[in-house]
């Protein structure tokens, strides 16, 4: 479902952000990306979102690539690969409820089900009751949930997380971690990137693909092919 | 459509000043635009008639028989530059010398014989009315034998065809001046409503919006804009002509289709450059 294949990533300045990184994802799994700071991780969430290309090799995505891909599939692709960020990105000036709206409205969702869809993910992340609340009345835990509800608006088959608890305290942190976790078990596919390794280590179940340096080191799911080339 | 349409009224909405800024200056250089156009509307005018006095004159042999006039007449007329003959007997001259030179009726009327000669006066289409045609057609006059001489009044015609080129190249060149500032304007506020909107934007583009609705809201608002702008200008170039029309001199005011052209420039040039100025930000990404 995403497949890297020889990926290298270099960005103008700070050089190759990833080299001959090589992987895949399949429907239905739960993926740690750890690695320290700078390792490469956002760049590989970047990359499965489109958001950026490869500079080698190819990055395959719900049977897109990146080599053949054109920029008005782009948004299509996006529907169907929800994303949240340490830092929530949700628009200041509108409530819970309209920035979940504004996703299903920009979507071509038509307008009848537009409010019953909002209700309904407000109430799958436990968020009902603040629906009318703005981003600066909700604490970091309640605003991370409104950007997973943002995510899955348009029925996403895979959830990408960006240090989704980065920017929160331990007891926030857990409620966020649970909340991926009951959408992974719905059979969501979901991928987050953290470089807090004992958050992964606190779930053996679930795979964990490390980096460093722009590069793989380690794949639970391939122990064997485990290597530190690099270039 | 209608997210494009609230979304951008919600821009008005959300700032105001930014709006009436924005149409404001594209009024102000649209309004210079009017200004140049009735300058060059009126100039076209005055240059219009005064070609219409463009002529050649054909004088007469004085033997010349009613058969051979017929001839001459039905020649000439057939040109392809000739619009318009009129011939003027040797007593309809003297009559008009009379009524034009009122001091030197004496001299006239004490003269045994007509010394004015007979004359066709030759109208040529507006198309021929440039230096070069209006000499190749009194030539081909001239060459009848019963044509004394062929006169048109060259100075003239040659001064008019300099001023008519000036006049074209000043109006292209402050023309394309105009139009460029008045875009770079309208791309600059629409850049300022696109960075103020960035967030939004990069949401959309996060959540997966297609481009042309994320560049319509703006279309939108850069067409509405240009249009108030258009419609600014309109006002303050009526305003000009009436305040030039009553106390300096009489002028005319534009036809309508100008006065459209006018509002139209400022729809067209609104969605063009907020066109650019989103497609910029969206490539920017
Ligand atoms: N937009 C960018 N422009 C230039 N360099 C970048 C950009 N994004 C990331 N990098 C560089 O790429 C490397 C990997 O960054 P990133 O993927 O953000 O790592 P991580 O998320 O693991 O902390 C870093 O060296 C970073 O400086
Ligand atoms: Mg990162």
């Amino acid at each position: 479902m995403i497949r890297f294949t020889h990926v290298y990533k270099e960005y103008p300045r700070s050089g190759l952000a990833l080299k001959n990184v090589s992987f895949q994802i399949q429907k239905g799994e739960f993926a740690f990306l750890t690695g320290p700071s700078g390792a490469g991780k956002s760049t590989v969430l970047r990359l499965i979102h489109m958001a950026d290309e490869p500079t080698d090799g190819e990055v395959r995505v719900l049977g897109l690539s990146s080599q053949t891909i054109r920029r008005r599939q782009i948004p299509e692709l996006r529907r169907r690969v929800g994303m949240v960020f340490q830092d929530f990105r949700l628009l200041r000036d509108r409530t819970a409820a309209d920035n979940i709206a504004f996703c299903l409205e920009v979507t071509s969702t038509r307008r009848s089900q537009i409010w019953p869809r909002v209700q309904r993910l407000l109430a799958d992340v436990g968020l009902a009751a603040k629906a009318g609340a703005y981003p600066d009345e909700l604490s970091g835990g309640e605003q991370q949930r409104v950007g997973i509800a943002r995510a899955l608006a348009n029925n996403p088959v895979v959830l990408l997380a960006d240090e989704p608890t980065g920017n929160l305290d331990e007891r926030a942190a857990r409620g966020v971690v649970e909340l991926i976790r009951s959408i992974h078990a719905t059979g969501m596919s979901v991928v987050m990137a953290t470089h807090d390794l004992d958050l992964a280590r606190r779930y053996p179940q679930y795979r964990v693909i490390a980096l460093d340096e722009g590069a793989l080191v380690s794949d639970t799911a391939q122990p064997e092919t485990v290597r530190r080339d690099g270039v | 459509m209608g997210y494009s349409i609230r979304e951008a009224l919600a821009a008005f909405r959300r700032a105001p000043g930014l709006a009436a800024l924005s149409a404001a200056s594209i009024g102000f250089s649209l309004f210079v635009f009017g200004i140049f156009a009735l300058a060059a509307y009126n100039v076209r005018l005055t240059l219009r008639q005064a070609e219409e006095r463009v002529e050649i004159v054909a004088y007469l042999v004085d033997d010349l028989d009613a058969g051979q006039l017929e001839v001459l007449q039905n020649e000439v007329r057939a040109f392809p530059e000739v619009t318009e003959i009129r011939f003027v007997s040797k007593f309809e001259a003297m009559r008009n010398a009379v009524r034009d030179l009122p001091e030197f009726r004496d001299v006239f009327t004490d003269l045994d014989v007509n010394p004015l000669p007979a004359s066709l006066e030759v109208r040529l289409r507006p198309e021929y009315r440039d230096p070069e045609s209006v000499a190749r057609v009194a030539e081909r006059i001239a060459l009848y034998p019963f044509v004394e001489e062929a006169r048109y009044g060259q100075d003239w015609v040659e001064k008019l065809d300099r001023l008519r080129r000036i006049a074209g190249a000043v109006a292209s060149i402050l023309g394309t001046a105009f139009a460029l500032v008045a875009v770079i304007i309208i791309g600059t506020t629409i850049r300022i409503a696109v960075f103020a909107r960035r967030d939004e934007i990069a949401i959309m583009q996060l959540v997966g919006a297609a481009d042309g609705l994320i560049r319509r809201p703006f279309l939108l608002e850069g067409l509405l804009t240009g249009l108030a702008g258009g419609l600014l200008a309109l006002g303050l170039s009526f305003l000009a002509y009436l305040a030039v029309d009553r106390s300096l001199i009489h002028i005319a005011w534009l036809p309508r289709t100008w006065v459209a052209a006018q509002v139209a420039a400022g729809a067209v040039l609104g969605w063009l450059s907020s066109g650019a100025a989103v497609r910029r930000h969206l490539r920017a990404l």
